[in-house]
């Protein structure tokens, strides 16, 4: 595999995407919407029921979360402790629909874009293999969901540390739990659903038809991820490893099939001229 | 002549449409060959065959003494192609476009700014293609063909929608490229774009080769008796070419037309009329227009078919 045709497909397609606005600014609004303003409203409103009276209620709720959970919250008062929880534990996952929902967008639209365009007929008679041509718009598309996790986590880490830290008397976000989702489980959990995304891209007709499709393997990914996320910030040692592990494993198995499943002739809008 | 693409009954459907059937043609090296034939000919599907992107479901084809189903990546790298309609990344600049091939095929920066000039669109390409005009799209696309000095140049309707000037450019760029010993291959449905430059001629119709060869050879297989044009100081010295030896029959318009069972008689005869003291002004064999030598082939295999 020649290395600087993936680097070349990979930084032209993430050229193109940052040229267009149109493209990822929903995407930031989204990014935003998930990672600070969601966050910052539900904090802060945690924060305040110490004075509007709900002490009681919100003591109650924490009273009936597991005792994983209860024994790590930190905190003085039962506010700060439920502002503890939320942050990490109820809030947080939320926010893996967002680096997902990010490189599903791109990815779904990068092969059979290629097609939708005209482009892929330059790249079709390229000397380019399909597999670094798949490599590469892998990278493409995973590198704006991983850009994504970390600018949004550092965000959220600043709201959460603003806001619950304050109660708590120091920052304490992210948590051991939290770099390793981020750094360990998180990635290899998008590149398997971009794994599948880019093989449906490359078989379907249309953009349109690809984001439609690419919905239906989403889905069940942040689902997983959702659950998957609980586990590893509760229990961030050989467990969390574990199942990053498996994940790594099961999104380069995915890769290599797409990229060996993948057809020059996919690229051009065969049978459309002669 | 040694050839540098070979199709031996290749076959390409594309589910029940056969773009391509039992294909046979032959490209000389070093020449420039034109693929004639009306819209659904085959033509395009013909290109990306040779270059290996399509896999032909049946025959052999040979580019460059490879094979472009085994060796397609080096077929590749030694091809350039000018697609029918050239896309680019409409969001990127004429130059990030030009560079983005020139690493792909392994050329260099320089490579890229001397094609760029050769096409005379140097000078946009700091402009986003987006805002780039037909003719200034397919300068781009000339420039990125060409960017790794192909040894095969495959053109597949690359004057469409081009203004003369930006046309004839390309026509120069055959030319010049074929004077260097590069091998073209020209598809058009436009018999004035082939005509003087076409080396060798395949006519396709309806994905078969109907017809190929030099247009000299063509001409004399499919076009009726030759017709040369006399002229004289005083004209009713040739009311009798008609008896002379050779000549089929004459009409006289404005000068004398005399159709002539073989070109090859015309010395002979130019000789007898001069020995008859006859001092002629005009001896010009009518050359057909390939648009001719295109409608005969086909009124001819239209009726072989029938």
């Amino acid at each position: 595999m020649n290395w600087n045709h993936v680097r070349i497909v990979a930084g032209t397609d993430l050229r193109r995407l940052f040229k267009s606005k149109d493209y990822w600014i929903p995407l930031v609004i989204m990014a935003g919407l998930f990672f600070v303003v969601i966050p910052l409203l539900v904090l802060t409103m945690l924060g305040r029921l110490e004075q509007t009276g709900f002490v009681a209620q919100v003591t109650d709720i924490v009273g009936r979360l597991p005792a994983q959970v209860t024994d790590v919250a930190r905190g003085d008062t039962p506010t700060a402790r439920a502002g503890y929880i939320a942050a990490v534990f109820l809030l947080a996952p939320i926010a893996i629909i967002v680096p997902v929902t990010i490189s599903a967008a791109v990815g779904s639209n990068v092969i059979v874009g290629e097609r939708e365009r005209g482009t892929g007929e330059f790249l079709a008679h390229s000397p380019i293999t399909m597999r670094e041509l798949y490599v590469g718009k892998l990278l493409a598309s995973l590198v704006p969901g991983f850009l994504a996790t970390i600018v949004g986590f550092s965000a959220y880490s600043l709201v959460v540390n603003l806001t619950v830290g304050a109660s708590i008397g120091t920052w304490f976000f992210p948590t051991a739990g939290w770099l390793v989702l981020i750094l360990w489980v998180i990635p290899p959990f998008i590149a398997a659903a971009l794994a599948v995304i880019l093989r449906i891209s490359a078989r379907v007709r249309s953009a349109a038809a690809a984001q439609q499709a690419s919905s239906l393997v989403t889905l069940p990914v942040i689902i997983l991820s959702y659950g998957v996320s609980a586990t590893v910030v509760v229990a961030p040692g050989r467990t969390a490893f574990f199942i990053g592990a498996v994940a790594w494993i099961v999104a380069i198995a995915l890769a290599a099939r797409g990229a060996s499943k993948m057809k020059r002739e996919r690229l051009l809008g065969v049978a459309s001229e002669t | 002549m040694e050839q540098a693409i070979h199709f031996g009954s290749v076959s390409k459907a594309f589910g029940s449409v056969h773009a391509v059937e039992a294909l046979d043609f032959d490209a000389p090296a070093g020449a420039v060959t034109v693929l004639l034939g009306p819209n659904g000919a085959g033509k395009t599907t013909t290109v990306r065959l040779t270059t290996g992107a399509l896999v032909a479901d049946r025959g052999d084809i040979e580019v460059l003494g490879l094979h472009p189903k085994v060796d397609g990546d080096e077929v590749r790298s030694r091809v350039g192609i000018v697609p029918p309609k050239p896309a680019f990344y409409d969001q990127l600049t004429g130059w990030e476009n030009l560079r983005f091939a020139a690493r792909i095929f392994g050329a260099d920066e320089h490579a890229a700014l001397d094609a760029a000039e050769r096409f005379v669109i140097a000078d946009a390409l700091g402009q986003e293609v987006g805002g780039y005009s037909t003719g200034m799209r397919t300068r781009l696309a000339l420039a990125r063909a060409v960017i790794h000095d192909p040894e095969v140049l495959l053109l597949d309707e690359p004057t469409a929608g081009l203004d003369p000037e930006s046309a004839r450019n390309v026509l120069e760029l055959i030319r010049e490229m074929a004077g260097r010993g590069r091998t073209i291959v020209l598809c058009t449905h436009l018999l004035h774009e082939a005509e003087g430059i076409a080396d060798h001629i395949v006519l396709m119709n309806k994905g078969h080769a109907q017809a190929s060869g030099a247009p000299a050879d063509l001409a004399n297989r499919y076009l009726a008796d030759p017709v040369v044009v006399f002229d004289a100081e005083d004209r009713t010295r040739l009311h009798d070419l008609v008896e002379r030896n050779g000549v089929l029959s004459v009409v006289e318009n404005g000068s004398v037309h005399a159709t002539l069972e073989d070109l090859d008689r015309l010395p002979d005869l130019v000789a007898e009329l001069v020995r008859d003291g006859v001092r002629l002004t005009r001896v010009e064999p009518i050359e057909p227009t390939l648009e001719e030598l295109y409608f005969e082939m086909q009124r001819t295999h239209r009726e072989g078919a029938e």
